[in-house]
C-alpha cells in the first residue's frame, strides 16, 4: 500500500479506530464548543448564531478606484473589508519617492496622506463595517490615519472595529515588508497595541500570522508553532511594559491558511486552539476567558493554486472554504483563481465571494458546530498535530526563541529549506498536483491563458502624484513640521509613538515623512541573508 | 558558472528566489543571493563585483518590465552586457516577449518546473545571445 504522509510529516494510517484515540480525555482535551480549551471552537453555537465574516483582500491603484471596488463587493454581500496597500505604502515611501517607481498602486492601493484614507473610506460607515488593514512596518501611521478618518466621520472611538495586521515578526520571517531593525520594529508593534487597548477597545491591534510563513514554505505544524511563538513574544512584550495580560489579550487575533489536506487543516486549528488556550491560561495566567480564545481569519493560500488550467483553482478554493468552515473560522478570505497571473479581476473576486457564500448557505458545513469532532481520524490527527506543533515550538526555543531566531536568520533559513523540500516533492510527484505533476493536460501552459487579466492603469501613478502635490500645497506647513519634529523626538525617547503620529497624520504629514522621521532615529534593518 | 539571484524592487516574496538558488547550488553552480529590496544599481554593482555569468531577477510585484530594463541597461552602461539577465516570477504571458525585447535572455514565468530552470542554466540557454 502507498505510504501517505501529512504535510506535517507524520504518516497517515489507512484506517483509524477507538485504539487511536485511547489517550484522549474528553473533558481535558476536547470539551464543549465555547468552553476551555476550545478545541471545538470558541463559540457555543458557532455559525448558527453568527456566520463567519467574509473579507476579501482588496486594494489597487488609487484610493478612489479601491473605494469603488469596496462598494462593488459590499453590494454583493461582502460584510467587511481587508485593505491591500501598495509596496511603497507598506515600506513608508511616498508615491514620488524614486524607489517607488513602477510600484505605485501596483500590488495594492497607494496611500500618501490622510487625504487618501479619507477617499478610500468615503461613503463607507466605519461604525458598521469592520476593516482589516494589511499593514505591518507602517501599521502605526496607517492605523492612526484610519482612526482619524473614523473620527472625522463622527464615529466614537469605542465603535471603531479595525484589525491592523501589525505583525512585524512574520514580516522578517516571510513577507519582507520590514523597515527598521528588530527592536524598534517591536516597539512600534507594542505602541499600537497599547494605544489601541487604551483608546479603541474594539480594535484588534495585532493579527498574528502563520499564513505568510506557510506561503513561504513551512509545514502545517510549523505554521501553527511559529504563529503561537510570535503571539507569545507579543504577550511578553506587553507584559514587560507593565500591562496586565487581560488588558490586551482578548483583542489578539490570528491569520492562518487552510489549504492542503482538509482533515489535517481542521486538526491543525483544533490543536492550535487547545495549545493557545493552555498557553494563555497556564503560562501567562490570563483569567478572562476571552484572553484564551484563538480567534482566526482562515483562508488564503495562493500557493495552493496553480498556473496551469487556472479555472481548476475555483475548485481548490471551494475545498479551502470547506476546510476553513470545518475548522471553525471567525473570518474567511479566499485567493482568487487568477492569483497566479495577476491581481484579482472583479469577476474572480466575485467567484471567491460566491464560493464562501455557497459553502455557508448551501453545503450544510455551517449547520452544526465542529462537525468532525469524535471522528477517530480527526481526534487522532488533532493529537498528532498537537504533538508535532509542540516539537516545533521546542525547536524554536533551541534557536534562542522566535525573536532571536529572526535576528540570526535561523528561522528564515528553515522556512527556505522547507520550501525547497516541498518543491522537490512536487518534482518527484510525492505531493500530487493535478494538471501540474499528474493528469497533465495537453494544452501548453502558454496557450492556456484565457484568464481575464487586471489591466494595470499607468495613469493611476500620475493621479496619485497630483493628489500628493495638492495635499502638500494645501496643508499648514508649519503645523506639519512641528508634528514631525515631535515624532522624531518621541522616537529618540521611550514614550508611546502613537500620540505624536496621530498628530502628524492629522496635520497631513505624508507617510514617507513620518517613516523618515523614525528612520533617522532607528536606522534600517540589515537582513541576515541565508538560504 | 556563477549566478547572482537577485530581488530588485520592493517586493518581499523570496520563496521562489531561494528555491531556485538552492536548486542551482545543488546542481553545482556557484550561487550568490542578494537578499530583498535591492536597487537595480546595487544588483549591477554586485554582478560585476562577484564576476557572475548570469543574473537571475525574481519579481512578483508586477514591476518586472521597469526593473529588468534598469538592470539590463545598467550592465550595458558598465560595459558588462556579457553578463546575461534572466527573469522569473509572476510574469504574465503578454510580457514575456517584451522582456526579451529589452535584452532579457530567458523568462521563467510562475509555474515553470524547477528541473526546467536548472536545465536551462545547464544547457547555457540563459547565456545564449539573442
Amino acid at each position: 500500500m502507498k505510504e501517505i504522509k501529512a504535510h506535517a510529516g507524520f504518516p497517515i494510517a489507512p484506517v483509524y479506530g477507538p485504539e487511536d484515540v485511547a489517550g484522549v480525555e474528553f473533558d481535558r482535551d476536547i470539551g464543549r464548543p465555547g468552553e476551555y480549551p476550545y478545541t471545538r471552537g470558541i463559540h457555543k453555537h458557532m455559525y448558527r448564531e453568527r456566520l463567519w465574516t467574509m473579507r476579501q483582500y482588496v486594494g489597487f491603484g488609487t484610493p478612489v478606484e479601491t473605494n469603488a471596488r469596496f462598494k462593488y463587493l459590499m453590494a454583493h454581500g461582502q460584510d467587511a473589508l481587508n485593505v491591500a496597500f501598495d509596496l511603497p505604502t507598506q515600506l513608508g515611501l511616498d508615491s514620488d519617492d524614486p524607489k517607488a517607481e513602477g510600484e505605485v498602486g501596483r500590488a495594492g492601493m497607494a496611500v500618501d496622506t490622510l487625504a487618501d484614507m479619507e477617499d478610500a473610506f468615503a461613503g463607507i460607515p466605519l461604525d458598521r463595517v469592520s476593516v482589516s488593514l494589511t499593514i505591518n512596518g507602517m501599521a502605526a501611521p496607517i492605523t492612526a490615519m484610519y482612526y482619524a478618518v473614523a473620527e472625522k466621520q463622527g464615529v466614537a472611538a469605542d465603535r471603531v472595529v479595525t484589525t491592523p495586521q501589525n505583525d512585524i515578526l512574520k514580516e522578517f520571517i516571510a513577507r519582507g515588508t520590514w523597515i527598521y531593525p528588530v527592536d524598534p520594529s517591536l516597539r512600534l508593534v507594542a505602541d499600537l497595541i497599547e494605544f489601541s487597548a487604551r483608546h479603541y477597545p474594539r480594535s484588534n491591534p495585532v493579527s498574528v500570522c502563520g499564513y505568510h510563513i506557510r506561503e513561504a514554505g513551512c509545514t502545517t505544524a510549523q505554521e501553527m508553532a511559529y504563529g503561537l511563538a510570535i503571539a507569545a513574544a507579543y504577550v511578553e512584550l506587553m507584559l514587560a511594559r507593565g500591562m496586565a495580560v487581560d488588558e490586551f489579550a482578548p483583542r489578539i487575533s490570528f491569520n492562518f491558511t487552510a489549504w492542503g489536506k482538509i482533515f489535517e487543516e481542521v486538526a491543525k486549528f483544533r490543536a492550535g486552539r487547545r495549545l493557545y488556550a493552555r498557553m494563555l491560561r497556564e503560562r501567562f495566567r490570563a483569567v478572562n476567558p476571552k484572553s484564551w480564545m484563538f480567534r482566526s481569519l482562515i483562508g488564503g493560500g495562493g500557493s495552493a493554486f496553480a498556473m496551469q488550467e487556472p479555472e481548476n483553482n475555483i475548485v481548490r478554493g471551494a475545498y479551502i472554504a470547506l476546510a476553513a468552515s470545518l475548522a471553525g473560522a471567525q473570518t474567511m478570505a479566499l485567493p482568487t483563481y487568477d492569483e497566479a497571473y495577476t491581481i484579482p479581476s472583479p469577476k474572480a473576486q466575485l467567484i471567491a465571494l460566491r464560493t464562501m457564500q455557497i459553502c455557508a448557505e448551501e453545503s450544510g458545513a455551517a449547520d452544526t458546530v465542529d462537525p468532525l469532532a469524535g471522528s477517530y481520524y480527526v481526534e487522532a490527527l488533532t493529537s498528532a498535530m498537537e504533538k508535532r506543533i509542540e516539537e516545533e515550538l521546542a525547536s524554536v526555543e533551541r534557536m534562542g526563541g522566535i525573536v532571536e531566531a529572526v535576528r540570526t536568520g535561523a528561522i528564515q533559513a528553515e522556512v527556505a529549506r522547507q520550501a525547497y523540500l516541498y518543491e522537490q516533492k512536487i518534482v518527484s510527484g510525492e505531493i500530487p498536483r493535478v494538471a501540474v505533476n499528474c493528469h497533465v493536460g495537453d494544452v501548453p501552459v502558454e496557450a492556456d491563458r484565457d484568464v481575464e487579466l487586471y489591466a494595470f492603469d499607468p495613469t493611476a501613478h500620475a493621479a496619485q502624484l497630483a493628489r500628493l502635490e495638492r495635499t502638500r500645497a494645501q496643508r499648514d506647513g508649519g503645523a506639519t513640521r512641528t508634528a514631525l519634529r515631535r515624532v522624531a523626538q518621541a522616537a529618540r525617547g521611550s514614550e508611546n509613538l502613537m500620540d505624536p503620529i496621530m498628530e502628524a497624520v492629522k496635520a497631513y504629514a505624508t507617510l514617507g515623512e513620518i517613516a523618515q522621521a523614525m528612520r533617522d532615529v532607528f536606522g534600517e534593518h540589515k537582513e541576515a541573508v541565508k538560504f | 558558472m556563477k549566478v547572482l539571484i537577485a530581488k530588485p524592487g520592493l517586493d518581499g516574496h523570496d520563496r521562489g528566489a531561494k528555491v531556485v538558488a538552492h536548486a542551482l547550488r545543488d546542481a553545482g553552480f556557484e550561487v550568490v543571493y542578494s537578499g530583498l529590496k535591492r536597487t537595480p544599481d546595487e544588483i549591477v554593482r554586485a554582478a560585476i563585483q562577484e564576476d557572475v555569468d548570469v543574473v537571475g531577477l525574481s519579481v512578483l510585484s508586477g514591476a518586472h518590465l521597469l526593473l529588468a530594463r534598469r538592470v539590463v541597461d545598467g550592465l550595458r552602461a558598465q560595459d558588462a552586457s556579457d553578463i546575461a539577465v534572466v527573469v522569473g516570477g509572476i510574469i504574465p504571458p503578454r510580457d514575456v516577449e517584451a522582456l526579451k525585447q529589452l535584452g532579457v535572455r530567458h523568462v521563467f514565468p510562475m509555474g515553470t518546473p524547477l528541473p526546467e530552470i536548472v536545465k536551462a542554466f545547464r544547457q547555457g540557454q540563459t547565456k545564449e545571445p539573442r
